[in-house]
């Protein structure tokens, strides 16, 4: 145990008022200390991407940051996609296209692919994949994300 | 690229057969899925695992006013032992602590219990065990050779079991054969690797005495039976919940001996007390698969027809036996199952299970068969090669084409389609426009290869199947309760525990058409053993097949007590009467009363039937099937690189016959899924030992699930067989996509590897091996 | 898999970080940078640093320059910041062309270039790039400021000449001649993992010959270098096949392979017997 961090997250812009260890990663601090179990942990080392949340405009891994790294940033978890009973086109598009079985890594791959298509709306399809490559699924086989993220963007861009 | 044939039913039929959107979904997408781990405890449990693969605890040294469990502490505790009365079989028990010896990496020896998991592995951190070394058995040859060190007292040589099987007459077909071909085939071992890791979460309940586990499992209620039976408590004070379950694929069927001591620690503290597994624990400690050596045989006459099979399988099951299905789960359906698509009649077979110091083996999607699938099209290959015919005309000789046919191991095969399945295939890939793309490719030094693979996948076996392997436990059939509440809303109460497959929307589809409510109206309840009645749940492609009948069954039910209700209210007669859109209809008139209505008058007014009709609208039904057979043709492309052992797929393209398909949204879902699995396996996923026992491979960096990049556009063709043992004319398609890809990979990289005279029977088929064959053969003068 | 306890320290200033790591380095103290190499080995509790200092917050470490000789990266510059080319020199273009060979689209958000230095894993791409361009490594202590040539900068797998309690502050990359070619080509067996071997070559043609050849080689050995037998194979030859192929050919025989589950020696001499060929093909596409 070490001493605990006062802090607060701003998530989905609304603020928790937490106290930490300056271990607690980013990932266990908005499941645990914000209560928002969306965002999903697979691996804690970074490679599966099931964790990861939009901070300050960027999607990252959440269990490669620290809490106490994110005070002050805005940080946009799966709960903040929706505008209340209108689901975000990501949302809508990976229902219609059935582009999740268990979604257990869903969140992960919402965030992932809202997070760079709002930073590059116009990416090409072959580096679409190459993103979407950075997070692991293990029921869908990846073909209906791709449909998915593809139809979403279209929307997106509208 | 999804070509159905429609659905062939009748007038009622008009959610069966269409891709309506997941009914699971809007939860999901909005990340208020509930899984095991969202939930808060007071207590949090870190195990102490063996750094050591084989030796005996000399000494546990925990720190002062720590909480540490270890095996002195749960004396009461049976050990985990599952049960085959056949095949010679040892019984061996799995302390749910290691007590005494420690026989795999990662096996628990302790468990800490603190307020935090970061507290709880910090105190692990110091606990400090003192083993003894033995030496440890990691490989399976190594373990069943004379003289090897026994691992259990009870299974002498370290066999845990041997099936053996021969047909009269096999020496004399065999004798008589124009040729013999032969495979060594190695399959290396994989996880399964749900994205969701094990997660257990035990609460006491002060006022009841009961414990609450929820736990992220494919069969909450033989959890149920099985953790009580372990601490020795009446099943009723046990409530299992699997909730929301982040994928499982067999991994998630087998009792944990964690998931029995957070329950035990939750009675003993009476508190809650939650375990997560993380990742690399997943990837040593959950349960491991698919590591086999077959060598298999196959006698044919001058016309390259298959006359005879003869396997030899040795199946690595780890250190202890998984349960339900016992160690037999893979050697022993390699056995059955070996003959696959085609006509042989004459078979002999030994399969045994080897136990080692690595982490046990369970169930994984697919089980043996894509082993088996891979050994026995590697061999269809060798042998077109030998009698210099194509390897699609060897198979058109020799899949079985007249049906019901009963197999060498006595499997009785309903109607498939294994020859029609490989013709659409054939096709759909265009052979000779890719044999001439070929020849004009390895002009200019590049490699490309074709690959098939022809399987039957047995699905939707009821209690029978599991008994003829002598288990203790025969988890066959499936109940369904469906209730018309009196609001006119269905509720359906299902045993199987889906996680990810869609049957809360599929069967939803199928009592709709039934009762003609729409499936929007339709809630499938699972997973709770308080709510759901007993069932064996979601494993073996048998969800849709058996809880689909049951479903179907209790429906009818529900279908004619309505019929009856309205034929009262409405004054017609029954057979008058049309279901559809949520109304009782008389046939050609406007008199029609609302299912909602009905359901009102069921329970509320039931003085108007006259005793004619019992009250409620709530009824029962139960499917133990025989089982079907589905079917599929898998065809892989693929490009070569020769100076670096590198595959990629260029095109992948699956005929698949499931029977009737319920939900072809879904049923594509599944075999695109399968397939990546399959793609893993075939290239890319392996569970590494090094001679310590130690895994090498306990990260997803070097433990590799495929990921966008890997995997090409998968072309999925369906036919529709329907299935006459089974009542909703599905088969279950679950694992199906898993099986094929290892055979039409390797299939096609070692066609692709044709022109450098070598071959490869191992898989995943690394670059690191390839380059290996490729290097020797450069370097042979 | 939660890292070990640590006491994270967050200074604004270059000085003030300087001091406390002066503090902390002997008490096991590190850098934290984006930390998408160090937050896993502290989840899996390979490492377990009692301090943390972390400079995301210090003033000043963000920037990237170019004074017409030599780019500027300081410590706090991302690894996504390369995404396109940051200068006009055709350095730029070779930056933005093997960033994109970096882990993943999230990891690229965080981690940092003089981060990815200072971690030193063999497979890492910005070491291979800092090794064959000869960068200049500025580490900087309380004591003062010390340039490390990247030659004597790696110590093998993931250790570099870097004291205790210096930061590697920035990295100074030299431009390359407006007419240099550049080539990169890595081989893994997924998107986004760690190289099995990596070869980034620049070089100039006179006269249609090849003069300042630089070959480098990573993930092959336990640091990244050039490798001047195969630097030699191509200076004074003509840009092609035989060329190419005598250089992946001496590359092949010059390294100590690394080994490990899924390279052998021989495997990994293979690799690198292509990879420096196909980096070199690159460098005419």
């Amino acid at each position: 145990m070490s001493e605990k961090t006062a802090l607060t997250l701003t998530i989905n812009g609304k603020d928790h008022a937490i106290s930490v260890e300056p271990r607690r990663t980013l990932a266990d601090a908005i499941r645990e200390d914000c209560g928002q179990t969306g965002t999903h942990i697979g691996c804690e080392h970074g490679v599966c991407g099931a964790c990861t949340v939009i901070v300050d405009d960027a999607p990252v891994r959440s269990c490669l940051m620290f809490a106490v790294q994110a005070e002050g940033k805005k940080i946009r978890t799966v709960e903040g996609l929706a505008d209340g009973d209108t689901l975000h086109p990501m949302q809508q598009a990976f229902m219609d296209n059935h582009g999740l079985q268990c979604g257990f890594c869903t969140p992960g791959f919402l965030m992932l692919a809202v997070g760079v298509l709002e930073r590059e709306p116009d990416i090409s399809d072959e580096d679409l994949i190459d993103v979407l490559s950075s997070n692991l699924c293990r029921c869908t086989g990846y073909q209906n994300i791709i449909k998915s993220v593809r139809a979403a963007a279209q929307e997106m861009r509208k | 690229m999804t070509a159905h044939t429609k659905g062939s039913g009748g007038d009622g039929m008009k959610w069966v057969g269409r891709s309506i959107r997941r009914l699971e979904d809007p939860a999901l997408v909005r990340g208020k899925g509930r899984f095991t781990a969202d939930l808060p405890a007071a207590h949090w449990v870190r195990f102490v695992r063996s750094p050591n693969a084989a030796g005996t605890i000399k000494g546990i040294t925990a720190p002062d006013d720590a909480m540490v469990i270890t095996a002195a502490d749960i004396k009461g505790v049976k050990k985990i032992t599952p049960m085959l009365h056949k095949f010679s079989y040892r019984p061996v028990g799995q302390p749910i602590l290691a007590d005494g010896e420690v026989r795999f990496v990662g096996e628990a020896i302790a468990a800490v219990v603190a307020a935090s998991e970061e507290e709880a592995e910090d105190i692990a951190d110091l606990v400090e065990i003192e083993i003894e070394d033995a030496l440890p058995l990691v490989d399976s040859r190594a373990a069943v050779a004379d003289g090897a060190r026994q691992i259990h007292a009870e299974a002498p040589g370290n066999v845990i079991l041997k099936g053996e099987v021969k047909t009269p007459g096999f020496d004399e077909v065999w004798a008589g054969a124009a040729k013999i071909v032969k495979i060594d085939a190695r399959s290396n071992r994989q996880n399964a690797t749900p994205m969701e890791a094990r997660a257990a979460h035990a609460a006491y309940d002060s006022i009841t005495g009961r414990i609450t586990l929820h736990c992220t499992t494919q069969m909450p209620h033989l959890m149920r039976t099985a953790i009580a039976d372990c601490l020795g408590m009446p099943e009723s004070d046990l409530r299992v919940v699997a909730p929301d379950v982040g994928g499982g694929f067999g991994q998630k069927m087998s009792l944990c001996a964690e998931y029995v001591l957070v329950t035990w620690l939750a009675r003993h503290l009476k508190s809650s007390v939650g375990w997560t597994e993380d990742r690399r624990e997943n990837l040593i400690a959950s349960f491991h698969s698919r590591d086999q050596y077959i060598a298999l045989e196959g006698a044919f006459d001058k016309d390259a027809k298959l006359l005879a099979l003869r396997a030899d399988v040795l199946s690595n099951v780890g250190a202890y036996s998984c349960f339900p299905t016992t160690s037999g789960v893979e050697p022993l359906m390699a056995m059955a199952e070996m003959p696959g698509p085609y006509d042989v009649q004459q078979y002999q077979c030994v399969a045994r299970g080897a136990l080692t110091n690595t982490c046990t083996m369970a169930a994984y999607r697919g089980v043996s068969r894509p082993v088996i699938t891979f050994t026995l099209e590697r061999l269809m290959d060798k042998a077109a090669k030998a009698f210099a015919i194509d390897c699609i005309d060897i198979r058109r000789r020799n899949l079985i084409t007249t049906f019901p046919y009963k197999s060498a191991t006595g499997l009785e095969y309903d109607e498939a389609s294994y020859r029609q399945t490989m013709e659409m295939a054939v096709e759909a890939i265009n052979v000779p426009a890719f044999r001439a793309r070929q020849q004009l490719a390895r002009e200019k030094g590049e490699y490309l290869g074709i690959g098939f693979a022809t399987f039957s996948e047995r699905t939707g076996y009821g209690s029978p199947a599991f008994a003829a392997r002598g288990m203790a436990i025969t988890p066959g059939w499936e109940t369904v309760h469906v209730t018309v509440d009196p609001s006119g809303f269905v509720e359906a109460r299902i045993g199987s525990s889906p996680h990810g497959q869609g049957l809360r929307t599929t069967l939803a589809q199928i009592i709709a058409d039934e009762i003609g409510v729409p499936p929007g109206m339709i809630k499938v309840v699972h997973g709770d053993t308080d709510t759901a009645p007993y069932g064996w749940g979601t494993f073996a492609s048998r969800s849709l097949v058996i809880s689909g009948g049951a479903t179907l069954i209790a429906s009818r039910k529900i279908r004619a007590k309505l019929l009856k209700i309205a034929g009262h209210m409405l004054e017609a007669a029954e057979t008058d009467i049309v279901l559809a859109d949520g109304k009782a209809k008389v046939a050609g008139t406007d008199r029609e009363v609302s299912i909602a209505a009905m359901a009102r008058e069921a329970y509320t007014q039931t003085h108007r039937f006259k005793g004619e009709i019992e009250p409620g609208l709530s009824e029962s039904g139960t499917y133990d099937p025989p089982g079907t057979f589905s079917n599929a043709c898998h065809v892989a492309i693929v490009r070569l690189d020769p100076e670096t052992g590198h595959v990629r797929i260029e095109r992948y393209l699956v005929a698949e016959d499931a029977g009737r398909i319920i939900n072809p949204m879904i049923a594509d879902g599944q075999v695109h899924g399968g397939v990546v699995q399959g793609i893993g396996n075939a290239l890319l996923e392996e569970i590494v030992y090094d001679d310590s026992g130690a895994i090498l491979t306990a990260n997803l960096a070097d433990y590799m699930p495929p990921t966008a990049h890997e995997v090409p556009p998968i072309e999925l063709h369906h036919m529709e067989t329907p299935s006459t043992q089974s009542i909703t004319k599905a088969k279950g398609l679950g694992e199906g996509g898993t099986i094929g890809p290892p055979a039409a990979i390797v299939n096609a990289i070692n066609d692709a590897l044709t022109p450098f005279n070598v071959e490869i029977d191992t898989i995943p088929a690394t670059p690191q091996r390839i380059r290996a064959l490729l290097r020797n053969a450069e370097r042979a003068p | 898999m939660k890292p070990a306890p640590f006491v994270r320290h967050v200074p604004r200033s270059l000085d003030e970080a300087l001091k406390i790591l002066a503090d902390v380095a002997g008490d096991d103290g590190r850098i934290l940078a984006g930390g998408q190499s160090l937050v896993p080995i502290m989840a899996f509790r390979l490492a377990k640093p009692a301090h943390l200092v972390d400079i995301n917050e210090v003033e000043g470490l963000d920037k990237i320059a170019d004074d017409g000789k030599a780019l500027t990266i300081g410590a706090r510059v991302r690894h996504a910041a390369f995404h396109k080319p940051v200068t006009g020199n055709p350095l730029g273009a070779l930056l933005a062309y093997v960033a994109r060979h970096i882990a993943h689209y999230p990891i690229r958000m965080r981690g940092t270039f003089c981060g990815s230095l200072a971690h030193a894993d063999p497979s890492s791409e910005w070491c291979l790039t800092a090794a064959t361009l000869d960068a200049v490594m500025v580490a900087k202590s309380i004591n003062g400021t010390r340039e490390i040539k990247a030659a004597e900068f790696f110590d093998g797998i993931m250790s570099t000449h870097l004291k205790e309690d210096e930061l590697l502050a920035e990295v100074r990359l030299p431009l390359l001649p407006a007419d240099a070619r550049f080539g990169f080509y890595e081989f893994s067996r997924r998107a986004g993992d760690f190289a099995m071997s990596a070869s980034l070559v620049t070089y100039r043609l006179d006269g249609g010959k090849i003069v300042d050849a630089r070959v480098g080689l990573g993930g092959a050995e336990a640091s990244p270098r050039r490798i001047p037998e195969a630097e030699a194979e191509l200076n004074g030859k003509a840009a092609g096949d035989a060329a190419f192929r005598a250089a992946g050919e001496a590359a092949s025989r010059a390294i100590e392979p690394l080994v490990d589950h899924q390279t052998d020696a021989d495997y990994r001499r293979d690799l690198v017997r292509v990879v420096v060929r196909r980096a070199l093909e690159h460098s005419l596409t």
